[in-house]
């Protein structure tokens, strides 16, 4: 097979156990965002603008949606006669059959994929972030520097750093120390988690990994450390653009509603590095007589005919007359009846909000914003006629009519 | 279900100069339509959800912007291996007319007729828009026993510069008598140019019409043999209308503000089918007042919009009135601009403050890729 430089393997196979609900029947990955997209568009469009046209999507949790989603990897560009994009769930092999236990260990159970492609470099991924990012151009830095591994770090508030793996590094970008989430940070630099390593030498820390029978088979924990005590060259390339981890219902919720924040660098429209997604067809969106809609985005196959301000509307959603969307998001087919009201709520796909429900609070309407946060609906669930979810609830199952959640 | 006995034949040029506006750049086929579309997004998914996976495009000229269209036919799930989408422009030899006629059309394509091994064909002309069930007329076909079953409309003739087919027809429903083009406006069942036959009498008519030097299928062929020939017709109930003209376009474009209309036409369960931009979601700004518009996506919208049909990539800014307008896609309407009545083609900027004012009847027409 011809020789390929880098091959990226995207780590997709995380429950995203935070997101509760949003997660019960899909990966991470493949939770939908920003109005068209889904998380994983954007490390796999990312890829194959950044030159890179192999793909190794490595899925373990409910990889259906996701196997679906990737396809033959067409709207991605990524169906390629040579690479392109490959899903790879755990497979069985003589010597027995294995969940992949780490994120080490899923790149170690897949040394022979990537073996075929004899790569010098492999850039390691994951499917849990929003960011636009040149791999090409990290990868251009790893190769001057003569790095056995170099990690993308992004600056944080330093009082936030103890919630990250935090790199220590030397004037030139070398990292000395790695500790993940320290009580007392000694930098504000953040591992991203995205990777890239001279293969030979991963290859041989990910086997030395696997006889570890202690080790957690983790990159953070364990490949890093490892390659650090052992006096490998470890580089940090500094990231200065938008990167959002979207691993809790907060964070999800924010990283969409910043599309809306003209004050952040999230551009989805630049011509010269798009975000692609796998899109359903459906007609354009219409906005009625009745409808009142501002600084939102909606998409294809909407209807709208009530009110709709600072939120998204995935594809083939409908607001009905006299129904009212506030600070939220409504994921594809979802129905808001008349006279409903949803504000600071995500409601996931198809799920149906009748007539006169209400869902969520505004924060300012609260005796104790102790209690607020956003509301979430399930996928495919109803929220019966004036019933009432709080803000802050998670639901999972339908709420009768009348019924307080 | 895959109908491997049915192949497809969708003709890209036929009736280029009625609306002339807007085919001086490409065919009547690639006509932007309804936000997102194009015409022969229509019959090319008519076809596709009637199970049929082999489709000849007939172009004749202008088909840049077609060929950029229809790529290797993939939105349409016409990449296959065995059939597919063809495009079969006229090989260029000296006894080739450019006419677009349907048997000029047919006569540049003899060979792949006669190289399919399909039984049944069912050809369509790209100026027609609606959400028109093929299977149930192929079942019908097969049913009736007819030799020719052909797609109509009962309702007033459109007018029309071109011959529009309308018929009378018996009680078990075949066709007596094929007029056409006569007493525009009086409601009778006119065509809809969805015509259904066995190949080899497709080939066999094509020939004898050859020989004949006759040139128009309709009048020459279906009206003239409609005493020898089983012509059967079939109703479509759905929404569905010939674009004669400038009016009847941007009419099109309007009806689907209608929500009765936009649920026929986007039926589900035969999606309409096209390719993908990879745009953005629009973004609806601040002070936008959007009422009674279809807007597609990647617009960014500020102003004021009304009754109007928006495509894709559209930027329409801040103090901007619009009302009854159709923007193609790409266009920027700058800040405090006002227009009513307008159609602009692709890529147009209308610059700050500019007013530009059509009539209900006679809409201004804004060229492709013009600074107003």
């Amino acid at each position: 097979m011809k020789k390929t430089e880098c091959v990226a393997m995207l780590l997709a196979g995380g429950q995203g156990s935070r997101l509760g609900v949003l997660t019960q029947k899909i990966a991470k990955p493949a939770v939908p965002y920003g109005g068209k997209y889904r998380i994983i568009d954007f490390p796999l469009s990312n890829c194959i603008n950044s030159g890179i046209e192999t793909v190794g999507v490595l899925t373990q949790y409910q990889p259906l949606e996701l196997n679906d989603y990737i396809g033959s990897g067409k709207p991605w560009d990524l169906d390629r006669l040579s690479g392109g994009v490959h899903v790879l769930p755990p497979y069985q092999k003589i010597e027995g059959a294995d969940w992949y236990k780490g994120t080490a260990n899923a790149i170690y159970q897949n040394i022979p994929f990537i073996e075929r492609y004899d790569p010098e470099y492999v850039l390691i991924l994951s499917g849990d972030h929003i960011y636009k990012m040149d791999y090409s151009d990290m990868l251009k830095k790893h190769k001057e520097s003569g790095a056995d591994c170099t990690i993308a770090v992004l600056e944080v508030p330093m009082e936030e750093a103890p919630r990250f793996g935090i790199m220590n590094t030397k004037e030139d970008g070398t990292i000395y120390e790695f500790e993940e989430k320290p009580a007392n940070p000694k930098s504000n630099l953040a591992s991203m988690g995205i990777y890239i390593f001279n293969w030979s030498i991963l290859r041989q820390y990910l086997e030395q990994d696997e006889k570890d029978e202690n080790s957690s088979n983790d990159f953070g924990k364990n490949i890093i450390p490892s390659m650090l005590s052992a006096g490998e060259k470890l580089i940090a390339y500094p990231f200065n653009d938008y990167w959002k981890d979207v691993g809790t219902i907060d964070s999800l919720w924010e990283a969409n509603l910043d599309l809306l924040n003209p004050k952040v660098e999230l551009d989805l429209s630049d011509p010269n590095w798009r975000i692609y997604s796998r899109t359903p067809s459906a007609p354009p969106q219409y906005i009625d007589e009745s409808a009142e809609v501002q600084n939102s985005l909606i998409t294809e196959g909407c209807n709208v005919y009530g009110k709709v301000d600072f939120s998204i509307l995935f594809d083939n959603v409908t607001v009905e007359a006299g129904a009212e969307v506030r600070d939220s998001l409504i994921m594809p087919g979802a129905k808001i009846e008349s006279g409903a009201s949803v504000q600071y709520a995500i409601i996931a796909e198809n799920a149906v909000i009748k007539s006169g429900a209400k869902v969520g609070e505004r924060p300012e309407n609260m005796d104790d914003l102790k209690n607020w946060g956003v509301a979430v609906v399930g996928a495919e669930l109803t929220v019966g006629e004036n019933a009432t979810v709080s803000p802050a609830a998670m639901i999972t199952e339908n709420v009768k009519e009348g019924e307080s959640k | 279900m895959k109908n491997n006995n049915v192949m497809g034949v969708v003709f890209a040029n036929v009736h280029d100069d009625l609306i002339r506006e807007l085919t001086e750049v490409r065919s009547t086929a690639s006509v932007p339509f309804g936000g997102r579309y194009r015409l022969i997004d229509f019959p090319l998914s008519n076809m596709v959800n009637a199970g049929i996976s082999k489709v000849g495009v007939i172009p004749k000229y202008n088909y840049h912007s077609l060929m950029d269209h229809l790529g290797s036919g993939k939105p349409w799930d016409l990449d296959r291996k065995s059939g597919g989408l063809s495009i079969l422009p006229p090989y260029v030899t000296s006894n080739v007319s450019m006419q677009t006629g349907h048997i000029d059309s047919l006569s540049t394509i003899m060979s792949y007729l006669r190289g399919s091994k399909e039984k049944y064909i069912v050809m369509c002309d790209a100026d027609v828009i609606g959400n028109i069930n093929i299977e149930n007329i192929l079942k019908d076909h097969y049913s009736s026993g007819a030799d020719i079953t052909i797609a109509y409309k009962n309702g007033p003739l459109p007018k029309s510069n071109r011959d529009i087919m309308s018929f009378e027809m018996n009680d078990c429903g075949r066709v007596t008598k094929i007029r056409l083009s006569e007493n525009y406006g009086v409601t009778c069942d006119f065509s809809l140019d969805v015509v259904v036959m066995e190949r080899a009498l497709l080939m066999d008519l094509v020939k004898g019409a050859l020989e004949e030097n006759m040139s128009r299928m309709w009048r020459d062929v279906f009206a003239a043999k409609v005493d020898s020939l089983k012509i059967h017709g079939y109703e479509v109930k759905e929404f569905a209308l010939v674009i004669d003209g400038t009016e009847s376009y941007a009419n099109a474009n309007f009806a689907l503000l209608n929500p009765k209309i936009r649920a026929e036409l986007f039926n589900p369960e035969r999606p309409i089918y096209t390719k993908n931009r990879d745009d953005v979601p629009t973004r609806y700004g601040l002070n936008s007042a959007v009422k009674n518009c279809l807007i597609a996506d990647g617009c960014v919208i500020e102003g004021e919009v009304s009754n109007c049909v928006i495509f894709r990539g559209v930027k329409i800014e801040e103090g901007a009135k619009l009302s009854n307008c159709i923007i193609m896609q790409d266009s920027i309407v700058k800040k405090d601009a006002d227009l009513k009545y307008v159609i602009t083609d692709k890529n147009t900027e209308i610059t700050e403050g500019r007013a530009l004012c059509g009539a209900p009847t006679h809409y201004m027409s804004i060229r492709k890729s013009a600074t107003v």
